[in-house]
């Protein structure tokens, strides 16, 4: 394996929009209330930026084509803009191109802007789109839920648990990151919820129901990255975030045409948290990781991505859920800021989101949501496509010196 | 000597309640309350003529026999393409060689007998065997006896040498007897006075071909073991079997209570039926009507008596869905605009040059084997799955339409758009390797469970409203029917 790019790229700032239905705002106006905080955070200017990446997931009823349209919000200064689009993992991948932009010595400080504006299209859920000629031709069009609830009877089948037991870890996963987002400003659903309603709710996709799916919102969020000794002049403090590790595993068609696959985990998970604890140093990932943001479309993906990251063992993340071991007040918080669940699922801007908490958690600047025991190292995982096939991106941040 | 060598056919999982149809249509049409028993087999949303072709023609014959086919015959009024021929879509579907004689035959409710003398033919001449496909989804408007009384179905037979049940000789006669009529783009039938039809086109011009065909090859009555009348009217079977001196325990009952009417593929299915059953030296008359008449004698062989029909129209007929919901019907028919949403607003446009390359695949479910490995994938690509190199290397074609399934995943979606919601639909694993993610079709969806044995259907998969193209591919259903 490469040396990878640890601790090469600090976070010099970031910034996120107020997620949800921003039904006055265009996807410009998202992007700049994204970008103007995490300039303020950063303390620069547009002029200083040499590059950006843009990340955004869906084409229809968006922004359009190409890169221009960051470049046009934000009035950058005729940099290079590259648009990115890896499913629902973009987020993710416009920090790599970004961070991988500073780590090689081609920019000093560079962009990454995630964007998404979903609530265009008429109704709620994702828009239904091609997924390419031949896929058209022979695979299934299925709503996300549809994808992502096929987890759950392959799990059940793999470990032999009951259907009442796996709904209430599915529930809990909810009922906790809606108690999380009542906290956040920024969140898209702020509201607790109980077991009983999270049980009680409609089906969407046997066997999830309403609340286990996590809702559709416009959204953006950005951070602007430069090498640690440029964040040192420009008068950055003794507690600098850096990047410990950016992975990222694509699907090359294993899980749906090779064989050994059950469907009941995200094989690509597997290979990139592997990686990313590799990139990072980090060999105990469960005593080791301070904070938890994964990519919790649903609460089956949150729940089987505990065994993926390898925090719990093998068939027991359901009742590590149980346990409360992923609560705010737990072993290791996960989606403390309310997650995917809470703010809905901006594609473009997800995984940048979920970094921007573990950057705040780091720096101790979560407000009434702040973890109490100092975090150390921040996890977020950013899943784009379907369990059989996907992309999966995890990101550890941490205190420069951990 | 050429005859029938082997036998299928095919009947849709859903049987419409007539009580229901007759309860709906109650203030309005109260004299259809005479039709209102049984039940009719009913075509799920995604079935129509090539589909249920397609099926009838795996009922007649297994996979490794479909090689020697020379000819493909299809027989319908109601095959859902106009201008592309309906029997090639059901040839690539049947994974037949490209060297075969494909034909639609069509516009009358003859057809079908029509379709299988001259698939005798052809297989008396042709080097390899002649597949007759029958098959009808007929339509008819709502409040119509014809709803009622029509029923989806498809037979096969296969034609060659060494048969089961050898050609005896035929009878036809064409007479301009317009009992009913469907024009050019005409949507529905329309139909004149039924008692008419009865007497001058049933018992007179098919009375007096049944006493013709007899006369012809030299034959009394009571040398007719089985008659099959496929007519949709009481009584007439019974009125030319007594012209004709057959007698009436030879009439083969009528499949209305059970099936319905299937248009022009009636006779064959009624034959197919038949056939599972005859012994060796049985003669059975089959009566095609339609401006005209086609009269067929076969003579079952001592073969009849070791050849194991499949499924057959009796295995079909016992995989069954009762449906009281008429508004079901009326959606699936196409006969009731529902909202369906703006999911349902996805452009179904299909690339034909794509379909054109991806033939097997899409159409044929033709995935790859490695012949050194034996690893089997779907669908096929250049690199295989799990290779260590790029090396691009040789591999055979592997059918999977004709092998068993289980299920590894599955769900139920609300959300996505399909006809009959919910969307089921999961990933399977093909007995000796291969898997896929494919649609559930004839499911219910609460008796889904990981490990279930699944059998592929060839069924419409979409349709491109906007531009009238149906696509096809392969779904899963459950191998044997839940217990409903």
């Amino acid at each position: 394996m490469s040396k990878g790019i640890k601790d090469k790229v600090a976070i010099l700032g970031m910034g996120c929009a107020k997620f949800g239905e921003r039904w006055e705002d265009d996807a410009e106006d998202l992007m700049v209330e994204a970008y103007t905080e995490a300039l303020a955070d950063a303390g620069i200017e547009t002029s200083q930026i040499d590059a950006a990446w843009l990340s955004v997931g869906f084409d229809a009823m968006n922004i359009g084509p190409s890169g221009i349209p960051l470049a046009m919000a934000l009035r950058l200064h005729n940099v290079p803009v590259t648009k990115v689009e890896n499913y629902c993992a973009s987020g993710t991948e416009a920090l790599r191109g970004a961070a991988y932009a500073v780590a090689s010595g081609a920019a000093d400080i560079a962009l990454a802007l995630g964007v998404e504006k979903l609530k265009d299209t008429g109704y709620g859920g994702l828009p239904v789109r091609t997924r390419g000629t031949m896929y058209d031709m022979i695979g299934v069009v299925g709503s996300a839920p549809g994808n992502f609830a096929q987890l759950a009877g392959a799990y059940r089948a793999k470990h032999g648990i009951a259907k009442d037991d796996l709904k209430r870890a599915m529930a809990h996963v909810s009922v906790k990151s809606h108690a999380n987002g009542a906290k956040n400003p920024k969140a898209h659903l702020r509201k607790p919820v109980d077991m009983e309603t999270v049980l009680k709710a409609p089906i969407i996709a046997e066997p999830l129901g309403l609340y286990d799916c996590c809702g559709v919102s416009d959204g953006a969020a950005c951070a602007i990255v430069t090498t640690p000794e440029i964040a040192r002049s420009l008068g950055k403090g003794a507690d600098l975030v850096t990047i410990k590790s950016l992975q990222l595993a694509v699907s090359n068609g294993w899980e749906l045409q090779g064989s050994g696959w059950d469907g009941s985990y995200l094989h690509t998970t597997r290979i990139a948290a592997r990686r990313a604890y590799e990139e990072a140093g980090v060999t105990k990932p469960r005593e080791q990781i301070s904070l938890l943001e994964v990519h919790d479309c649903f609460s089956i993906t949150e729940l089987v991505t505990m065994e993926d990251l390898h925090i719990s063992e093998p068939g027991q993340g359901w009742r590590d859920v149980l346990d409360g071991a992923f609560d705010a007040d737990g072993k290791i918080p996960c989606q403390i800021d309310g997650g995917l669940k809470c703010f809905g699922h901006p594609i473009g801007a997800s995984g940048l989101r979920m970094i921007y908490e573990n950057y705040l958690q780091l720096l101790g600047r979560a407000g009434e949501r702040q973890r109490k025991s100092p975090p150390v190292l921040g996890l977020s995982h950013n899943l784009g496509g379907m369990p059989n096939q996907n992309v999966s991106a995890v990101a550890i941040v941490g205190l420069q010196g951990a | 000597m050429v005859g029938i060598v082997s036998f299928g056919a095919y009947v849709p999982r859903l049987r419409l309640q007539r009580a229901a149809v007759v309860q709906a249509h109650q203030w309005f049409a109260p004299g259809l309350k005479a039709h209102g028993k049984g039940e009719r087999a009913m075509a799920n949303w995604d079935e129509d003529a090539i589909t249920m072709g397609v099926e009838a023609g795996r009922d007649a014959m297994p996979a490794e026999e479909r090689r020697h086919l020379a000819t493909l015959v299809l027989a319908s009024t109601s095959a859902p393409f106009s201008d592309r021929q309906n029997a090639g879509v059901i040839k690539e579907a049947l994974n037949l060689r490209d060297d075969v004689l494909t034909l639609d035959v069509a516009g009358s409710q003859k057809a079908g007998t029509g379709a299988l003398l001259l698939a005798l033919q052809a297989a008396a001449d042709a080097t390899g065997s002649t597949l007759c496909i029958a098959s009808e989804r007929p339509r008819a408007r709502p409040g119509s006896e014809a709803e009622l009384v029509n029923g989806d179905a498809a037979a096969a037979l296969l034609l060659g040498k060494d048969p089961i049940a050898r050609f005896v000789g035929s009878h036809s006669v064409s007479i301009d007897f317009v009992d009913h009529f469907r024009g050019h783009d005409a949507e529905f039938d329309y139909a004149w006075e039924a008692r008419w039809t009865r007497d001058e086109g049933y018992i007179g011009i098919a009375g007096q071909a049944v006493r013709d065909t007899l006369a012809k090859l030299g034959l009394q009555g009571e040398d007719i073991a089985h008659l099959i009348v496929a007519i949709p009217a009481s009584g007439v079977g019974e009125a030319i079997a007594k012209t004709a001196k057959i007698p009436l325990a030879a009439l083969m009952p009528s499949l209305g209570p059970v099936l319905g009417h299937a248009g022009c593929a009636q006779p064959l299915v009624m034959l197919a039926k038949t056939l599972a059953t005859a012994k060796p030296g049985d003669r059975i008359l089959v009566l095609g009507f339609g401006q005209g008449c086609d009269a067929l004698v076969f003579e079952a062989t001592d073969r009849i008596a070791h050849h194991r029909p499949r499924r057959g129209a009796d295995g079909w007929l016992a995989r069954r869905k009762p449906e009281t919901n008429y508004m079901k019907f009326l959606a699936f028919s196409g006969l009731l605009e529902l909202e369906r949403g703006m999911r349902a607003e996805f452009d179904q446009k299909q690339p034909l040059t794509a379909l054109f390359r991806n033939r097997k695949t899409v159409l044929g479910l033709v995935g790859a084997r490695d012949p050194v490995s034996g690893e089997v994938q779907f669908p096929p690509t250049s690199i295989r799955v799990g290779a260590e190199t790029a090396a691009v290397t040789p591999r055979e074609e592997y059918p999977l339409a004709d092998r068993p399934a289980r299920v590894l995943t599955y769900t139920a979606d609300n959300l996505t758009y399909t006809p009959d919601p919910p969307s089921c639909y999961g990933m399977i694993e093909f007995e000796g390797g291969g898997r896929m993610l494919a649609e559930f079709t004839d499911v219910d969806p609460t008796a889904v469970e990981v490990g279930l044995s699944m059998r592929m259907s060839f069924r419409i998969k979409a349709i491109d409203e906007r531009r009238a193209f149906t696509k096809y591919f392969w779904k899963a259903a459950p191998s044997e029917e839940q217990s409903s």
